[in-house]
């Protein structure tokens, strides 16, 4: 069973929202809200400086903090890919994943549920990239199964220095930057 | 009913709506509906090219049940790869935009008032032919002014063309790449065009000079540049503000502001005392290579160090890796270089670079680009112009290659040579695009008539008579994208949904006007298909293969020196001109000469403006997807500059320019990326249309600052970054 992940090059990212864009439409987010986001950690003084530029999301962690807080059993994990996701019939929008999750990657869908990047699950089960992954303009983002060695994800993260964020937090998230 | 008085179109339609009510009620982009294409459900893909920018992006619309759903790149098209910039994919917005243009307006009370009355086509056309016709009477047929940007405008162009007038012009040129084109044509007989016939991907050394990839987003040279920085290309970035680009540099030189062009001077002068240039390049096709050489040893690193800020070892190093990698050294021109008015010497100092680097016509450098031989439509012969155009008389700007607008706009002022009296605006909101609106305003004072023809209403919409309300590119054909790229191909633009309201595409728009005018022999075709089919069958294609695919491709050719592309250089001397008999002949420098750019007063910031990724000029802040992702500008301020002056990031700020005029509240980030002598804000924001009510004075405008620009002697190009800001408080 696959274990979904992504991995996202910063060498290469241009901070351009793109991926959020393409989230925007193919999962039509309501205004005023997005699934995913920029992030420019500037380190340095003018004019040595230094860049990483970060597209950020709900990172899919196998110790998903939001899952264990959520009294209703709406958010779960899902049997495909190991997909943290939020049943939206179920949610009854109390905060309780929100306040849990060290990312910010939730918020309330005007509609009155939590709601997050779902990995375009929709997607991945028609054998589809994600809609980011499929948009970038600059190629900087893989998706695939962090089970499987031989996967370009897996390969990346074996030959190129990598990092997750907040790691301290213990959740175990798969969304990997290289840098 | 040709003599229409603005008080007759009252009474006809009865209705008269204020600015308030021209766009509807403030609704959300998704509560607007739009019709469903009849009866379809399910998913529905239809092939067509974006027009979010000028790029041309070959895309994907898809509907959803009949409603528009998403927009992807066409994966057949070489330009987007299958994959659109943000502002492609969110090009959906556009057609859901709320405050879009609806139904044709005409002014009611004062010009800039927005006062408008709603009235049908046929009296729209009536009363703009009406003008036209009495125009040209008193006048003369030269005193109707086109201007225009993108491909839209192409129909436009010729309904004004048979009419008579040869004053056509786009802001491109002359507050654009103007002066880089002027300045390659002058070295290598030829322009960089658009798409930039840069082989970014290809380079192994890339410069970049002011020019922030990655913030323009120009979709096939973004993705050519995450190209080369993935097969490990050495990067060197120039700019006094570190960008995105500047982030992924081996080098980044944080010049000041307006110095480039000793720079460039200095690199040259190593380049040439190491003898580090291509020499057989430069012997085999070079002109003038020794008058050249001895006109820049003046120019060391250490003569450019007090003027750049930059460390003379670092220019000798960054000067000897791009030595290193030559032919594949690119030096980019840039895009947007009309700075400081001495922009097409600069850009002919990048043009001379590049030929010591022998980068021309070769492999990672600038590639012939190749197009399909597409005839154009057989139309009757224009009718002959009896006056000159009024852009550049007396060639006042003798390598002008293009029209100025500002020159359309100085003699609508000044009636020299003569009059101009009508203007039509399509696509491009003049208020934003030209330097010192006053004098903008000041012109269209002085005019009879004033069209204005765009999907939303900018601010030179305004300022019109009469607004024709444009269908946006999801919902329109427009003309044949005949590409001159690095494969040659043909591209449609077709329409994926049907308008929401009473908006129409610019072809119709043409086509009817030039009726009213009696000009209908030049439309020969009844509907556009038809002009399409008999322009592609003449080039033995077909409309039904292309309305499926979207684009034809041709047959792949060379592009090099190195595949056969011939050495021609369309210059004097038939050669490069390393110096120049013609600018020398012109009383110009014929090879580039450094002069100190002009400071600000004292406590002053030079102003510089630029893109952001998510928007394209001041055309996208209401699409309610884009300006989700940006609602404002900030204006970057230095972080110690900012402490200093007592601001801190999310502060609101006024800006004061040298000439006492203060812009609207912008939010301040202070932040380390930019130098302390300058500031920067992202162009297109702070609208001041009432009728653009989501963007409506969010942010502020750059324009607005811009009262002051030099010209550039050499081809009437506008230098903008000559403005000084202060700061001034909020009051809270
Ligand atoms: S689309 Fe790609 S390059 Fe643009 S911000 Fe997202 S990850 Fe970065
Ligand atoms: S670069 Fe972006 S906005 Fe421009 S045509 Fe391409 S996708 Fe559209």
């Amino acid at each position: 069973m696959a274990r979904y992940g992504m991995v996202i090059d910063t060498t290469k990212c241009v901070g351009c929202m793109d991926c959020v864009v393409a989230c925007k439409t193919e999962n039509g987010t309501p205004e005023g809200f997005n699934r995913d986001w920029i992030n420019y950690v500037v380190s340095g003084e003018f004019p040595t400086l230094n860049m990483e530029i970060r597209s950020e999301r709900c990172n899919h962690c196998d110790n998903p903090p939001c899952v264990d807080s959520c009294p209703t059993g709406a958010s779960h994990v899902h049997d495909v890919g190991k997909v943290v996701l939020v049943d939206d019939k179920l949610c009854i929008g109390c905060k309780a994943c929100i306040a849990a999750c060290p990312y910010d990657a939730r918020y309330i869908h005007p509609e009155g549920y939590a709601d997050k990047c779902t990995f375009c699950i929709h997607r991945v089960e028609q054998g589809l990239d994600p809609a980011c992954v499929s948009v970038c303009p600059t190629r900087c983002m893989y998706f695939g199964d962090l089970d499987d060695p031989n996967s370009q994800v897996s390969k990346l993260l074996n030959s190129r220095k990598n990092h997750t964020l907040i790691p301290d937090a213990g959740t175990k998230p798969r969304v990997y930057y290289l840098t | 009913m040709n003599a229409l008085s603005r008080r007759r179109f009252l009474k006809i339609t009865g209705t008269t709506v204020g600015a308030a009510a021209a766009g509807g009620a403030a609704l959300k982009a998704s509560q607007i509906l739009t019709q469903p294409r009849s009866g379809s459900k399910g998913i529905q893909k239809i092939p067509t090219y974006c027009d979010i920018c000028f790029w041309k992006c070959g895309a994907i619309a898809y509907l959803k049940d009949g409603r528009l759903w998403k927009v992807e790149g066409n994966p057949e098209d070489p330009l987007s790869r299958g994959r659109l910039c943000p502002r492609g994919t969110g090009g959906v917005g556009a057609h859901y935009d709320p405050d879009r243009l609806k139904a044709p307006l005409l002014r009611m009370t004062k010009r800039g008032n927005e006062e408008w009355v709603e009235v049908t086509w046929d009296q729209a056309f009536d009363y703009i032919a009406d003008r036209m016709q009495k125009i040209k009477k008193k006048y003369g047929p030269e005193s109707v002014a086109l201007f225009s940007h993108g491909i839209g405008g192409n129909f436009f162009k010729h309904t004004l063309k048979a009419f008579g007038t040869p004053n056509i012009a786009a802001p491109s040129f002359a507050q654009c790449r103007g002066p880089r084109d002027a300045g390659f044509r002058l070295t290598f007989g030829e322009d960089v065009s658009s798409p930039e016939r840069t082989d970014i991907k290809n380079a192994e050394c890339l410069v970049l000079i002011g020019s922030h990839l990655g913030e323009n987003m120009h979709n096939s040279q973004v993705q050519e540049f995450a190209q080369a920085v993935e097969n490990g290309a050495t990067i060197i970035v120039v700019d006094p503000r570190f960008s995105i680009a500047a982030s992924k540099a081996k080098y980044y030189l944080p010049i000041k502001p307006g110095t480039d062009l000793a720079l460039i001077l200095a690199w040259m002068n190593v380049i040439v005392k190491e003898g580090l240039y291509d020499q057989e390049y430069v012997q085999k096709y070079g002109f003038g290579f020794e008058q050249f050489a001895t006109s820049i040893t003046e120019y060391t690193p250490e003569w450019a160090y007090p003027e750049t800020g930059i460390q003379p070892e670092i220019i000798r190093k960054t000067a000897r890796e791009m030595a290193r990698y030559k032919p594949a050294t690119l030096v980019h021109p840039g895009r947007h270089v009309t700075w400081y008015g001495d922009d097409t010497q600069r850009s002919r100092a990048i043009a001379l670079l590049n030929a010591l680097l022998g980068s021309w016509g070769r492999k990672g450098g600038f590639y012939y680009p190749v197009g399909m031989d597409v005839p154009s439509y057989p139309y009757p012969a224009y009718p002959k112009t009896v006056k000159e155009k009024v852009d550049n008389p007396a060639k006042k700007y003798p390598f002008a290659h293009e029209a100025i607008t500002t020159g359309i706009r100085e003699a609508t002022i000044t009636e020299q040579p003569y009059p101009i009296k009508g203007w039509f605006v399509y696509a491009t909101n003049l208020i934003q695009a030209l330097p010192n609106e006053q004098e903008t305003i000041k012109a269209i004072q002085n005019l009879d008539l004033m069209v204005v023809i765009d999907v939303i209403p900018s601010e030179i919409a305004g300022w019109a008579d009469v607004v024709l309300p444009e269908s946006v590119y999801l919902e329109r054909y427009d003309d044949l994208n005949v590409e001159w790229f690095r494969e040659p191909f043909v591209a449609l633009r077709q329409p994926a949904v049907e308008s929401p309201n009473d908006q129409k595409p610019n072809w119709w728009m043409a086509k009817k006007l030039a009726e009213k005018l009696g000009l209908g022999q030049y439309y020969p075709w009844n509907d556009i298909e038809e002009y399409f089919d008999v322009r592609l069958k003449s080039a033995g294609l077909s409309l039904s293969e292309l309305k499926k695919k979207g684009i034809i491709k041709g047959a792949q050719q060379p592009i090099y020196f190195d595949e056969g592309i011939p050495a021609d250089f369309s210059t004097p001397s038939g050669k490069i001109e390393f110096y120049s008999v013609q600018l020398a002949k012109a009383g110009f420098d014929p090879v580039p000469k450094y002069k100190r750019p002009a400071g600000g007063p004292p406590g002053y910031f030079r102003l510089l403006f630029g893109r952001a990724p998510v928007h394209s000029f001041g055309r996208t802040q209401s699409n309610r997807i884009l300006s989700d992702m940006m609602d404002e500008n900030e204006i970057w301020v230095n972080k110690k500059a900012a402490t200093r002056l007592g601001v801190k990031s999310g502060d609101y700020v006024r800006l004061k320019n040298q000439d006492g005029v203060v812009s609207n509240k912008i939010k301040v980030k202070a932040t380390e990326r930019i130098r302390p002598d300058c500031v920067y804000m992202v162009h297109g924001f702070g609208h001041t249309s009432k009728m653009l009510k989501h963007a409506y004075m969010k942010g502020a405008s750059d324009s607005q600052l811009i009262t002051r620009y030099e010209t550039d002697p050499l081809m009437g190009g506008t230098g903008m970054n000559v403005n000084f800001v202060t700061i001034v408080w909020e009051e809270a």
